[in-house]
């Protein structure tokens, strides 16, 4: 049975649940005013957020440069970040949101972040194409907030939770059998950097955990 | 209070902008955005569609005094002009952009310069009701920080 490093006693563990719930999304894309949106639609579901216009400083913030593979063993210089989630834009100058995707999902430190994509234009072929890719899910622009729900789902499949370990045992389980998820456990258990959340709003609900599932309360 | 005279003001204008079809749900979405901790959300937004919107007409108006007209240029801001007004829910801009594309389909150069037009008018009709829309947020808020102090 799988148990987190540490054994904390109850209290802590509850802050920890807490802290961990502040997921940190990379958002990407090349329009300002959808950047703006998206910050705000992501901040106000109490994520933590990095905007980047392009995908091209999305993978220099996630370590990893253009004609690499893989990010370099020796852990985060100052332009890394530790990101639970990519949602970019589909239509960008240069590299398209899809050559985003495929750059995160060939990586070996970084094929586990769930990528989201955003687009404009209803074109089954492109999204097909996408999810294919390895896109966890298509989301029609303007985004809403409805939309944030959808994230914590995929989300949650990438982080190892304390309280539900079996549970997320059987889900990592079948993520190995899809995409090789167990390398996610190590990455998010070992260079772990907390997101601390500069927008501690009182009014804000923070999303709980009931005891026995991994639904938000 | 002079406050809820002006925020009376500010609802019925923001109500004739949706009847009128200046605006659409998508503005909603912004309006619920907008709380205690981000009180100038919908100021920001609106603010940077307009700067946006403004780069992009000159920059269509130069394109389309061209000899030849680069239409995939041309589209190329149009979509993007589609896609900031979609975001903000500024509906006649957007769908004057969506006629717009067609004639960039059709290379149509009269169509475009027509669809041009309709797409200055439908914006510098709506910033003319967004200003404003931002003046009295603004009388709104120097009432309510007053209150505050």
């Amino acid at each position: 049975m799988g148990r987190r490093n540490q054994q904390l006693p109850p209290q802590q563990e509850a802050m920890t649940v807490e802290a961990e719930a502040r997921f940190h999304v990379l958002a990407v894309d090349d329009s300002l005013i959808d950047r703006k949106l998206i910050e705000r639609l992501l901040k106000t579901s109490s994520y933590q957020v990095t905007t980047v216009e392009s995908g091209t400083k999305a993978l220099e913030l996630l370590g990893l440069r253009e004609d690499q593979d893989t990010t370099p063993s020796v852990s985060l210089d100052q332009h890394e970040i530790e990101v639970n989630l990519v949602i970019t834009d589909y239509c960008m100058p240069g590299m398209t949101g899809y050559d985003l995707l495929k750059k995160i999902k060939g990586s070996s430190s970084l094929k586990d972040i769930p990528v989201v994509i955003m687009s404009s234009e209803n074109v089954p072929s492109r999204i097909s194409r996408c999810l294919e890719g390895g896109a966890e899910e298509f989301f029609l622009k303007p985004v809403q907030l409805s939309d944030m729900k959808r994230l914590r789902l995929h989300l949650l499949k990438g982080k190892t939770n304390c309280k539900e370990e079996q549970q997320q045992q059987q889900q990592q389980e079948e993520n190995n059998n899809i995409s090789n998820g167990c390398s996610s456990n190590k990455n998010s258990n070992s260079n772990k950097r907390k997101a601390i959340d500069e927008e501690l709003s009182p009014k804000r609900t923070r999303p709980r955990f009931s005891n026995d599932s991994l639904t938000v309360v | 209070m002079a406050a809820t005279a002006l925020k009376e003001q500010l609802n019925g204008l923001v109500n004739s902008m949706f009847a009128e079809g200046l605006l659409d749900e998508q503005f909603q979405q912004l309006q619920m955005l907008q709380d205690g901790s981000n009180p100038g959300f919908v100021a920001e937004v609106v603010t940077l569609f307009c700067e946006d919107s403004e780069r992009i007409l000159a920059d269509l108006t130069k394109l389309m005094d061209q000899a030849v007209v680069d239409y995939s240029k041309v589209d190329a801001y149009v979509h993007q002009l589609k896609g900031s007004s979609s975001s903000v829910g500024t509906q006649n801009v957007k769908l004057a952009c969506i006629q717009f594309r067609q004639f960039c389909e059709e290379n149509n150069q009269e169509g475009c310069m027509r669809a041009l037009n309709v797409v200055k008018h439908e914006y510098y009709h709506l910033r003319s009701k967004f200003e404003t829309m931002l003046q009295l947020e603004n009388r709104i808020q120097a009432y309510e920080t007053k209150q505050q102090n």
